[in-house]
Formats: C-alpha cells, structure tokens, sequence
C-alpha cells in the first residue's frame, strides 16, 4: 500500500547528542582499512588545520540513520522495514566530524513516491554540533521494494 | 583544510590514482561492529539466500566509504570532500572464502567548479558489474 503522502515535511525531534569518540573514529577507519593520519594522529590532523582527530567522510551515516529510525518506525508511516533497501545516499559537509563532537540529528521526511508498487522514501538529516553550528547533512533515499504477485 | 592538490593542477578529465580495495566476511564483520548495522544479510548466508540475494552482500556504506578513499588519498585531507553522493545500483556479493570480493576505483575529474572546487566522478566496479551510480564528490583544492 502506498505511503501516506501527508508525512511529506514532517520533521522529528533532534536526537539526543551523540558524542563522537577518538577510539570509534579510530575503529571505524580500521575497519574500513583506511590509513589516513588525520583519522588517528592528533598531530597529523592539526597540521591539516583541523582541532583535533577528524572522522571519514561516511562515518556520519552510522548517527543519522539511527535517528531516521524515528522515521522508518514511525507506526503511522507504516513502512515495512523488511522489504526496505538503501537506494542512494548523499552527504554535504559544512565541516567535518570531530573527535569530541556532540551531534544531534533532526530528521525531515522530504519526499514520498510510488514507482511500480515501490515505496520510495526521501530522509534528510540535518546534524548540528554541541553549539547548534551545522556540520552535515545527510540526505537517504530507502526504497521498499513491493510484494512479489502485488 | 589544506588539500595538497591544487586547483589549478587539475583540468577536465585528470584522473585520480585507481584503488582496489579487498572485502572479505571478515572485513564485513569488522564493519557491522564498527557502524553498527548488523543486518544479517551483511554475515549470514542462510538469511541472505532466504530474502532473494545470491550470497551475503557487502554493506552499501562499506562500498561507499572505500570509494571515497580513492578522493581523500588524492586529496590529502578527507575534509577537502564537501560533497559526496551515490546511488547503490548493484550489490557487492561476497563469497565466504579467504578471497571475497574486490571493490575496484576510479575516478577522475568531472568539472571544475567556482571557489577552488572541482566535481570528481567516480567508478566503482565489483565482478565486471558496477555497484555505484551517479557517484560523485565536490573537493575542495588548494
């Protein structure tokens, strides 16, 4: 069944802060085997101008997708999550994330479709820092591909 | 931010160093546990097979995130990407055997935008098979 169309706009509550940790970038990096100094050396991320450690440029998704569940297990959106794929995913930096940040994300339904009995879901994710500057946007597109034989 | 690439280096067409970046069920583990997506279909074959896919696939974050590698390496400060964007079109399938999968990069130079930036296309291929469309940065350059 189609999703209801009056979400378009709606906008959840900004997420608790998420307090980004030196040892999480320091994982993540590991785990996407990527060397960079600036990722891991506090020292090497000052010479490139930045405060302290800074994240990859991905790292971002794992905060706001936790807060797009507000939206995907919204009971009166009605999504079914199990049919749900990640179509495309797009960010736009203000600045990077850094180690000691404290992020929160407020989320905005900005687009529902239906393309050949697909749900397609637009969530954009505006991520703030501890003094409300903006440091990223997240934009998500989730596509709820339809029964098979409906 | 100090890119160590600049501006006006790079033309239309310049191409970036091409990657290729292993993945492995291993590498996938250490990524679920790292971003916090455990969805089975990332490490459990059974589970995979059940909802339609081949095998276990790769996470789109995983691919999106060794894609870029190949920008922020070229680049020098990861901050110099302003913008990066893609459309997962087709899984990385990854086998369980030592091997896996091989996500392989390219990426050249697109555009070159106002304020010292430049829009950088890039290719991701897995298996003779793109797994990234319409995937492109904005770089901030010295």
């Amino acid at each position: 069944m189609a999703l209801d169309q009056s979400f378009v706009g709606r906008t959840y509550p900004p997420t608790p802060p998420y307090e980004v940790g030196r040892e999480k970038i320091r994982e993540f990096a590991e785990a996407i085997g990527d060397a960079n100094a600036a990722y891991t050396d506090t020292e090497a991320a000052k010479a490139l101008g930045h405060p302290d450690v800074i994240a990859p440029p991905t790292f971002v998704f794992a905060i706001t997708f936790k807060a797009a569940g507000a939206v995907i297990e919204d009971p009166q959106l009605g999504l079914d999550y199990s049919r749900v794929v990640h179509g495309d995913q797009k960010f736009a930096y203000t600045r990077p994330v850094r180690a000691g940040d404290r992020l929160s994300v407020t989320s905005t339904i900005e687009a529902i479709k239906s393309l050949a009995g697909n749900d397609i879901l637009d969530i954009r994710g505006e991520v703030h820092d501890a003094s409300g500057e903006h440091v990223v946007t997240a934009w998500t597109k989730l596509v709820s591909r339809a029964p098979e034989g409906a | 931010m100090t890119a160590k690439i600049a501006y006006d280096e790079v033309e239309v067409g310049t191409e970036l160093p091409a990657q290729s970046f292993p993945v492995t069920r291993a590498t996938l583990v250490r990524y679920a546990g790292a971003s916090g997506d455990f969805n089975p279909i990332h490490w459990n074959e059974k589970f995979a097979v059940e909802v339609g896919l081949p095998d276990v696939i790769a996470h789109g974050m995983f691919t999106m995130a060794e894609a870029i590698r190949v920008v922020t390496d070229w680049a020098g400060d990861p901050a110099a990407v302003v913008e990066y964007g893609v459309r997962f079109t087709k899984p990385v399938v990854v086998p369980n055997d030592d091997t896996g999968a091989l996500i392989e990069v390219s990426a050249k130079v697109a555009a070159k935008l106002d304020d010292q930036q430049v829009r950088v296309d890039l290719t991701a291929m897995s298996a003779g098979q793109k797994v990234l469309g319409m995937s492109r940065a904005v770089v901030r350059l010295a």
